[in-house]
């Protein structure tokens, strides 16, 4: 199916959040994970379809003032 | 005291905008900062490089919202941020216009809510108005972060009689000068005035020789803390003789 990753139209195998961070590379320790703009805690992840045209955002540690 | 934490500088430096990251690491360092500010941003592969800048720092980690123009975002955000970083610090920034940078009041009073409630420790970055700092402290805010000027525009403290006035209507809160600050001089004034700490990035990412310039802050800073502790001495309109007037000889007077 077809989703939404961090601004970006991918097509994934995974149908839930956890297996789209793995199946993406992500390291699932050091990042955070929203579903349609709303935050996913960590342990939450396994728990979380993915459903066609999700918007998923992958965020990680970066510079900041 | 920043809920209950005791930072032994008072400065607070930002992460963004370095040339390269070992000039980042280096100018952490010379600063001597007890705190340092990062975000969140999309992962794009560089991460584990910064994150290891972080944990080789020492510093206490404060992560921000920037970039956030609503309540919601902002709680997202550090929601978000709270999971990565495993701080319940979070400096709250709720902008209401995307070219002045300045905070939006009634966006931050109500983010700030949302999160003391959930047991975030909130360091809302705010306007000197006395208001809205009295709204955060009810919210559950236990630290203030009047801005010096707007960011990244290097203007010192603008409004030096309004901070004045915050000073001593919150005495018991800590409160930070939070943006603006464009050179040591500036920041070693606020500190003179009994601020707390001092929160700057750019005056040190965009220096000639950040690493320097880092330390001149680090310096100026501390020189402020120890100034403000040892009491300044009251300002006068005349001059008053500073070298002892008794003893003085009496001698002659015309060429």
């Amino acid at each position: 199916m077809q989703i939404d990753l961090n601004g970006h139209t991918l097509t994934t195998g995974a149908t839930t959040l956890k297996d789209l961070i793995e199946e993406q590379g992500f390291d699932p320790s050091s990042v955070a994970t929203a579903l349609e703009g709303t935050f996913v805690p960590r342990p939450m992840r396994a728990a979380t379809p993915l459903t066609p045209g999700a918007r998923v955002e992958v965020l990680s540690p970066m510079q900041g003032g | 005291m920043f809920y209950g934490i005791d930072i032994p500088s008072r400065l607070m430096l930002g992460t963004a905008g370095y040339p390269s990251p070992a000039i980042l690491r280096e100018a952490i360092a010379a600063s001597g900062a007890g705190v340092i500010t990062v975000s969140l941003r999309r992962e794009g592969g560089e991460g584990a490089a910064f994150r290891e800048i972080l944990r080789a720092s020492g510093c206490r980690i404060l992560p921000n919202t920037a970039g956030c123009h609503t309540a919601r975002e902002a709680v997202t955000t550090a929601q978000m941020a709270r999971e990565v970083f495993g701080t319940s610090w979070i400096k709250l920034e709720v902008i209401g216009h995307a070219d002045t940078l300045q905070p939006d009041p009634f966006a931050l009073v109500e983010a700030a809510r949302i999160l003391c409630a959930e047991g975030f420790e909130v360091f809302p970055y705010a306007t000197e108005d006395l208001i809205v700092g009295e709204r955060l402290i009810e919210a559950g805010c236990r630290v203030l972060m009047p801005w010096g000027a707007p960011i990244g525009s290097g203007q010192g403290l603008r409004n030096i009689e309004g901070l004045r006035s915050m000073r001593a209507h919150f005495p018991d809160v800590p409160l930070v000068i939070d943006a603006g600050i464009g050179a040591p001089s500036q920041a070693l004034q606020a500190m003179e005035m009994g601020f707390d700490a001092v929160l700057l990035n750019t005056a040190v990412a965009k220096a000639l020789n950040p690493v320097a310039m880092a330390q001149a802050f680090g310096q100026a800073v501390a020189a402020g803390r120890i100034a403000h502790k040892a009491g300044l001495m009251p300002p006068r309109d005349m001059a008053a003789p500073s070298t002892p007037l008794f003893g003085l000889a009496e001698l002659a007077d015309a060429l």
